[in-house]
C-alpha cells in the first residue's frame, strides 16, 4: 500500500488563513471559495454518468474497482467470526477466479481490529504497503457525539491495535453551528492521536457526512476545513446516513481535491462510501474521478470505495466478461 | 493503456431502414421529384448514405397546392380535437422510433449520438406532445375569439437541428389548424425523410404536411409561391433579409429565427465549476452549430485568467471523434462549405492579434472536423467578436462592472440570447432586465422546453417558437386581417365565454372589444 | 370690428422642443374650402434624422419607468386633451370642413382612445406574458419588452384619431415614436405636440413630423436605429419598397391598411411592438 505521497510539506492553515484560526477567520476564508449550484453540479454528474465504459475500459475499470474497495462491515451485530469471514473475502474475492485482484482494505469498527489484522495474516500491508489495509472507525462513529478525550480514546485504541487507516467524523453539530474553529481542532487532535510510537502516523480519513450537512456549499466548505485541518482522505459519508455518496457530491469533493493540488501541488484522497451497490454505478465514479482530478487518482491512496455488496456485484459482471454468459448469485461467496 | 482513452462504444447503425433513395413527400406519398437529385453524406466520413431529389419549381407548385387542397377540404373543417389526435399520434410515433431518428439525425448531421438521442429526438416528441394539446384549446391562448388559422404555410429550416427545427414548425401550424409545405435543409434532409414515414403510419391526411428537398432554390421558390400564406424560416440572418424583402409587399406573414452572437456573462461571485460548464455546454454543444450559441464569453476581468485556466483544463477532456460513438462529446462540421468558413474566421481572428488555443486532439483524416477552440485578447472591434462563426469557437472578452458588461453584451445588431453567472440573485435579475436577448439563461445554458417562447431581438430575426406565443404565428385573429404585423403574433384579450369551435374560415370571427362611446367600426379593412 | 387673431404658427416637435424644419420650408394648410390655414413645417430628412435621435435618447427613460408611472402620464394627457377639446374640435372643422357636431364626435373619440390605452400600461404584460411549465428545475417566465424606437406614418385622411390610434399604443409599452402626421391635416398634430409638451412625457418620447410622408417614410424604413415601423397610414406611399427597406435591419413591419379606421383599437396595436423575453433560472434548495 502506498503512502499519502505528499511531495511538498503542506502548507498551514495559519499561512492559508494569513492570520489566527479563529471561527471567524475560517468563515472568512470558506465563505470566500466559489459557490456551488445545485442545478448546473448534478447535470455535470449526470454527464458523465452517461459514458459508456465497454470492452477492454471495462474489464480494466472492474479490476480496478476491486483494488480500490475498502471491504465493509460496520454492524453492531460485527463479532470476529464475521470479520474473519469479511477478511478472507477481501483476500479471495472471487472463489472460482484466483486471479481476481484484492481490495484496497478492511473496514471494521476500532475494537475488530485485532480480528481482522489476525485474519488477514500475511495479506495485511506491513507499514501501510503492499498488502490489504485495516481502516478502523473512530472518534464516536457514526454519530460523532461524544467527548473529545473519547473521540481520542477511540481513535488511539485502534491505532495501537494496528488500524493503517482511521476514518474519522466531524462534529456535524459544531459545523452546522458555525464552529468551524472546533471542527479544526478535532480533526487536528486527531490526526496526532494517529501518530504510533515509531513517529509515523495512521492516514486518516475525515468523514464529512454529507447527508447531514445538506448543501452543496457546506460540503465544499467541510472539505476545504478537513484538508486545511491535515485529513489525508475527504470521505463523502458514514454510510449510516440517507442520502450517503452520491455522484454529484463525489463530484463537488474531487473538485475541491483538484483545486488544492493544483494550489499547493499536495494530492489529498476521495471516498464515498454507502449506496454504491452496482458496478454500473462504480464506473461512473471512476469516469468522474478521471474527468475530474486525473486518472492517477484511481490509485488505491488516492481514492476508495466504501462499500459491501458492491464487491459481488463487480464479480458478476467480471465473470460474464470472462465467460460471456451472465452470471448469478450463486457463483460469489457471501462474507 | 489510459483509462480516459474510453474503449470504442458505438451506437449500431442497424437500428436502421434506409432506401437507397428518397423522394419527395407530396400529398402523402413519395414521388419523384423533377430535377436532379444529389446525394446526401455523413460528414464524418463523407460516405454517401442515400439519394436525393430535388423539388423544382413545378414540384413545390404539386406541394403547395396539394397543402391547400388538404387544407380547403380536411384540415380546417377538422375539430380542433382531432387534429390534436393526429399530433399526439406523431409524438407517440416519435418515441417508438426514437432511436432510429437518432441514429439517422447523428449519421446525417454529424452531431454525438448521445445529443441526438438525449436532447434532440425527446425534444421534438415533446414539442409534438405539447402541441397536440393546444389544437383544442386555441380559444385560450390569449389571442380572442375564434383565432382562426392561416391556410398553408411554406417552412424552411436549417441543418443544424434537422428534426428538431422541423418539430420546432410543423407541430404549431398544425395544431393552429394550417397545412405545411416544408423544406429541410440540404445537407441534412434525412430525418425528415423519415418523419415522413413516420406520418404515413400516423396516417395523417394526404397533404397535410408535404415535404420538399432540394438546395437554396427549393426553398426560394417556396417562399415566393403566390399559394402560401404563412412563411417560417430558420437559418442565417442574410437569408432572413432576402426573404422578408421577397414578401414585402404580399398578405403572406413570416416569422424569422436568424442568426446571433450571444455574450455569455460570467460574473466574479459566479459558481465557478458550473459557470465552467456552462461555458462549454455554450459554446461546444452541437459543434457549435447553434444560433443561441454563447459565443463570446465576458468573463470580469478579476477572474479572467483563473477562468481561462479551468475552461482549458475542462476543454481536454472533450472527447472529438465520431459521431455515433456514444462517448463523443464533439462531432462533425456538418459540411465542407461550414468548415471553411470556421477555418477562415478563425485565421482571422489570429490575423487580428486574438490568442488562439485548442486541447491536443487526434482529428479523423477523412470528414469535416474542428478542433474546440478559444480566442483570448479579443477586443470588440475583432471580426470574431462581431461576426456569427457557427462552430465550436469562443471569443473572450473582458468587462469590469455589470454596467459594462450589459453595454458590452447588447452592442451587436444580433439579440438571440445571453447567458448570466452569478450567486446573487437580485444582480441576475437586474442584468436579464437589461439584455437585449429573448432568451436568456440565468446559471445554465442551452436549455430548450417546448412551451418556453423562443426567438430575437433585432436582426436575430422576429416571432417566437414554443410556449402560447408560438401559436400566434399560426393563427389570425378578428382585428388582424392583412394588416397584421408581418412579425409579431397577434395578443388580443381572449373572450372566455362560450368558445365555440375555431376553426372555418367562414366563421366571421366577433369584433375586438372595444370602449363603450365608440362606434364599432369594423376593424382593419375587414368589411363585415 | 372683430378682433385680429393671433395666428399659431405650426412648427415641428422633436425632443421635446418646437423646431421648425432644420430645411427652413414649410408648406401651406388650406382649408376644406381652400381658403389659407397655415403654413406647417415641411420636415427633411435631416428633421427625421434628429427626431430618431431624440427618440432613441428617450427609450432608457420612457422604457424604464414603472409600467403604473407610464399609465398615469398617459392618462394625463388624456386629461389635457380634454382640457382643449375646443380648440382640436375648432382645428379639425376648418381642415376637414366637417359639422362642428361631427368634429366634436371625433375628438371625444380620439380621448377615448387615449384614454383605453393609458389602462393597458399595467396590464398588458398581465396578458401576454406568463410563467413556462418547462420540465425541468428552473423558474421559467416569458415578458413583453418594448422593442425601442417605432417610425410611424399616421393615417392621412382625418386629423386626431387615426394619430391617436397609432401613437397611443407605442407608448403604452415603453416605446418611443417618430410619427409622421396627415400630411393633408397636420394641425391637430401640432396642437397634441402642444399637449404632450405641458404634459409629463418626456421629451423625445414622442416626435412629430408634418410635411411630406413619402419623402420621409423611406429615410424612416432605411434607418438602421429605428426598430419597427408602422405603415398604417401608407396606403397612397410605395409601401412595398418601404417594406424592402426595412427588411434590411429586420425591422418589424406594420402593413397599411385600408377601411374606415384604419387604426381602430386592438391590444395587438401594443404587443406587435413588443419583444418576449424569456429567462430561465435554475432552482434548487441545496
Amino acid at each position: 500500500m502506498h503512502d499519502a505521497g505528499k511531495e511538498l510539506a503542506r502548507p498551514t492553515a495559519l499561512e492559508m488563513l494569513d492570520g489566527p484560526i479563529t471561527d471567524a477567520s475560517l468563515r472568512r476564508y470558506l465563505d470566500g471559495i466559489p459557490g456551488v449550484d445545485a442545478v448546473g453540479l448534478e447535470q455535470r454528474a449526470a454527464d458523465l454518468g452517461s459514458r459508456s465504459i465497454k470492452t477492454t475500459s471495462k474489464a480494466w475499470a472492474l479490476d480496478t474497482i476491486i483494488r480500490l474497495i475498502d471491504l465493509t462491515t460496520l454492524e453492531g451485530a460485527d463479532t470476529p467470526g464475521k470479520v474473519r469471514s469479511l477478511s478472507a473475502k477481501a483476500v479471495t474475492p472471487d472463489a472460482s477466479d484466483r486471479s481476481t485482484p484484492q481490495v484496497a482494505a478492511v473496514c471494521v469498527y476500532g475494537d475488530m481490529v485485532p480480528y481482522a489484522v489476525e485474519a488477514l495474516g500475511a495479506h495485511h500491508s506491513v507499514g501501510g504497503e503492499g498488502g490489504i489495509n485495516v481502516a478502523a472507525v473512530a472518534t464516536a462513529f457514526p454519530s460523532g457525539r461524544a467527548s473529545l478525550a473519547v473521540k481520542l480514546a477511540d481513535t488511539a485504541d485502534a491505532v495501537d491495535a494496528g488500524a493503517d487507516e482511521i476514518d474519522m467524523v466531524i462534529d456535524r453539530g459544531a459545523f452546522l453551528s458555525g464552529r468551524y474553529g472546533q471542527v479544526y481542532d478535532e480533526i487536528v487532535a486527531v490526526k496526532e492521536a494517529c501518530r504510533r510510537s515509531d513517529g509515523s502516523y495512521a492516514h486518516l480519513k475525515v468523514i464529512l457526512e454529507t447527508g447531514e450537512l445538506n448543501t452543496y456549499d457546506n460540503v465544499r466548505r467541510a472539505a476545504w476545513l478537513s484538508i486545511l485541518a491535515g485529513g489525508d482522505f475527504i470521505k463523502t459519508s458514514t454510510g449510516k446516513v440517507s442520502p450517503a455518496a452520491t455522484l454529484p457530491v463525489t463530484l463537488l469533493m474531487l473538485q475541491v481535491v483538484r483545486d488544492w493540488h493544483l494550489l499547493t501541488g499536495e494530492k489529498v484522497g476521495v471516498k464515498p462510501a454507502g449506496g454504491i451497490r452496482s458496478s454500473k454505478d462504480a464506473i461512473k465514479y471512476l469516469v468522474t474521478v478521471a474527468e475530474t482530478v486525473g486518472e492517477e487518482w484511481l490509485q488505491p491512496h488516492l481514492f476508495r470505495f466504501g462499500a459491501s455488496s458492491l464487491l459481488n456485484d463487480v464479480l458478476l459482471q467480471r465473470q460474464k466478461l470472462t465467460t460471456g454468459q451472465y452470471s448469478g448469485a450463486d457463483y460469489v461467496t457471501i462474507d | 493503456m489510459s483509462f480516459l482513452d474510453y474503449a470504442p462504444a458505438p451506437e449500431s447503425t442497424s437500428v436502421l431502414n434506409l432506401k437507397k433513395q428518397y423522394g419527395l413527400f407530396i400529398n402523402g406519398e413519395f414521388v419523384d421529384g423533377r430535377g436532379d437529385g444529389f446525394a446526401t453524406i455523413s460528414p464524418a466520413t463523407e460516405k454517401h448514405i442515400a439519394q436525393i431529389a430535388t423539388a423544382t419549381d413545378a414540384d413545390v407548385d404539386d406541394a403547395v397546392r396539394a397543402a391547400r387542397r388538404a387544407y380547403d377540404t380536411v384540415w380546417s373543417t377538422m375539430s380542433g380535437s382531432d387534429r390534436g389526435k393526429y399530433l399526439f399520434r406523431i409524438a407517440r410515433l416519435v418515441q417508438e422510433r426514437a432511436r432510429e431518428l437518432a441514429v439517422a439525425e447523428s449519421l446525417d448531421n454529424g452531431k454525438p449520438i448521445k445529443e441526438s438521442r438525449d436532447v434532440d429526438v425527446p425534444l421534438v416528441a415533446a414539442w409534438f406532445f405539447y402541441y397536440a394539446g393546444w389544437a383544442d384549446k386555441l380559444d385560450y391562448a390569449g389571442l380572442g375569439a375564434n383565432p382562426r388559422s392561416l391556410g398553408v404555410a411554406g417552412q424552411v429550416i436549417p441543418w443544424n437541428f434537422p428534426l428538431l427545427m422541423l418539430a420546432w414548425k410543423i407541430a404549431p401550424a398544425l395544431a393552429a389548424g394550417n397545412t405545411v409545405v416544408l423544406k429541410p435543409a440540404e445537407t441534412t434532409p434525412l430525418t425528415a425523410l423519415i418523419f415522413a414515414e413516420i406520418l404515413q403510419q400516423a396516417e395523417l391526411p394526404a397533404g397535410v404536411v408535404n415535404i420538399v428537398t432540394g438546395a437554396g432554390a427549393t426553398g426560394r421558390a417556396l417562399v415566393a409561391h403566390p399559394g402560401i400564406d404563412k412563411v417560417a424560416f430558420t437559418g442565417s440572418t442574410a437569408v432572413g433579409r432576402e426573404i422578408a424583402r421577397t414578401i414585402a409587399g404580399t398578405s403572406k406573414r413570416v416569422t424569422l429565427e436568424l442568426g446571433g452572437k450571444a455574450a455569455n456573462i460570467v460574473f466574479d461571485d459566479a459558481p465557478i465549476d458550473e459557470a465552467v460548464e456552462g461555458i462549454v455546454n455554450g459554446i461546444f454543444f452541437n459543434q457549435g452549430h447553434v444560433c443561441c450559441a454563447g459565443s463570446r464569453l465576458l468573463v470580469q476581468e478579476s477572474i479572467h485568467d483563473e477562468v481561462i485556466e479551468r475552461l482549458k483544463r475542462r476543454m481536454s477532456t472533450l472527447r472529438v471523434g465520431d459521431p455515433l460513438d456514444k462517448n463523443t462529446d464533439v462531432g462533425a462540421i456538418n459540411s465542407r462549405e461550414q468548415l471553411d468558413r470556421i477555418r477562415a474566421l478563425s485565421d482571422q481572428g489570429e490575423a487580428e492579434g486574438a490568442e488562439r488555443w485548442s486541447p491536443d486532439c487526434e482529428l479523423p483524416t477523412d470528414g469535416f472536423w474542428f478542433k474546440p477552440t478559444i480566442f483570448t485578447g479579443v477586443s470588440t472591434s475583432d471580426t470574431i467578436a462581431r461576426e456569427e462563426i457557427f462552430g465550436p469557437v469562443l471569443s473572450v472578452l473582458t468587462f469590469r462592472t455589470p454596467a459594462e458588461a450589459i453595454a458590452k453584451a447588447n452592442n451587436t445588431p444580433y439579440g438571440l440570447s445571453a447567458g448570466i453567472w452569478s450567486d446573487k440573485g437580485s444582480r441576475i435579475l437586474a442584468v436579464a432586465d437589461k439584455l437585449r436577448a429573448g432568451v436568456i439563461w440565468a446559471n445554465t445554458f442551452n436549455k430548450f422546453d417546448p412551451s418556453s417562447p423562443f426567438g430575437g431581438y433585432k436582426e436575430s430575426g422576429y416571432g417566437r417558437e414554443g410556449g402560447k406565443h408560438g401559436l400566434g404565428a399560426y393563427l389570425a385573429t378578428a382585428a388582424s386581417v392583412t394588416s397584421l404585423p408581418s412579425s409579431i403574433a397577434p395578443s388580443v384579450p381572449a373572450e372566455l365565454t362560450a368558445p365555440a369551435e375555431p376553426t372555418t374560415p367562414a366563421d366571421q370571427a366577433a369584433a375586438v372589444q372595444a370602449p363603450t362611446t365608440e362606434t364599432t367600426t369594423a376593424p382593419n379593412g375587414a368589411a363585415e | 370690428m372683430s378682433r385680429l387673431t393671433v395666428p399659431k404658427t405650426y412648427k415641428l416637435y422633436i425632443g421635446g422642443k418646437f423646431p421648425r424644419s432644420e430645411s427652413g420650408r414649410t408648406y401651406e394648410v388650406r382649408a376644406a374650402d381652400g381658403g389659407f390655414l397655415a403654413n406647417a413645417a415641411k420636415a427633411s430628412r435631416k428633421d427625421a434624422r434628429d427626431a430618431v435621435v431624440a427618440a432613441r435618447a428617450a427609450v432608457s427613460g420612457w422604457s424604464g419607468a414603472t409600467a403604473y408611472n407610464r399609465g398615469q402620464v398617459l392618462y394625463r394627457i388624456a386629461e389635457l386633451l380634454e382640457g382643449r377639446r375646443a380648440q382640436f374640435i375648432d382645428e379639425i372643422v376648418q381642415v376637414e370642413g366637417v359639422s362642428p357636431a361631427e368634429a366634436t364626435a371625433q375628438v371625444d373619440q380620439a380621448i377615448d382612445r387615449w384614454v383605453w390605452y393609458a389602462g393597458w400600461a399595467d396590464k398588458y404584460q398581465q396578458v401576454t406574458g406568463n410563467a413556462n411549465p418547462v420540465s425541468g428545475p428552473y423558474f421559467n417566465l416569458s415578458v413583453a419588452e418594448p422593442t425601442g424606437v417605432v417610425a410611424v406614418i399616421a393615417p392621412q385622411e382625418n386629423s386626431l384619431i387615426g394619430l391617436v390610434g397609432v401613437v397611443a399604443p407605442a407608448l403604452v409599452a415603453g416605446n418611443t415614436v417618430v410619427v409622421v402626421a396627415s400630411e393633408a391635416a397636420p394641425l391637430s398634430a401640432i396642437s397634441l405636440a402642444e399637449v404632450l409638451a405641458t404634459s409629463d412625457v418626456p421629451g423625445g418620447v414622442v416626435n412629430i413630423l408634418t410635411g411630406s410622408p413619402a419623402e420621409m417614410a423611406p429615410w424612416l424604413a432605411g434607418h438602421a436605429d429605428v426598430n419597427a415601423i408602422d405603415l398604417t397610414g401608407a396606403t397612397e406611399l410605395d409601401w412595398v419598397d418601404l417594406e424592402i427597406a426595412a427588411a434590411e435591419t429586420l425591422k418589424r413591419v406594420l402593413r397599411p391598411a385600408g377601411g374606415v379606421d384604419a387604426a381602430a383599437p386592438a391590444l395587438e396595436r401594443i404587443t406587435w411592438l413588443t419583444e418576449t423575453k424569456t429567462v430561465w433560472h435554475t432552482k434548487a434548495l441545496i
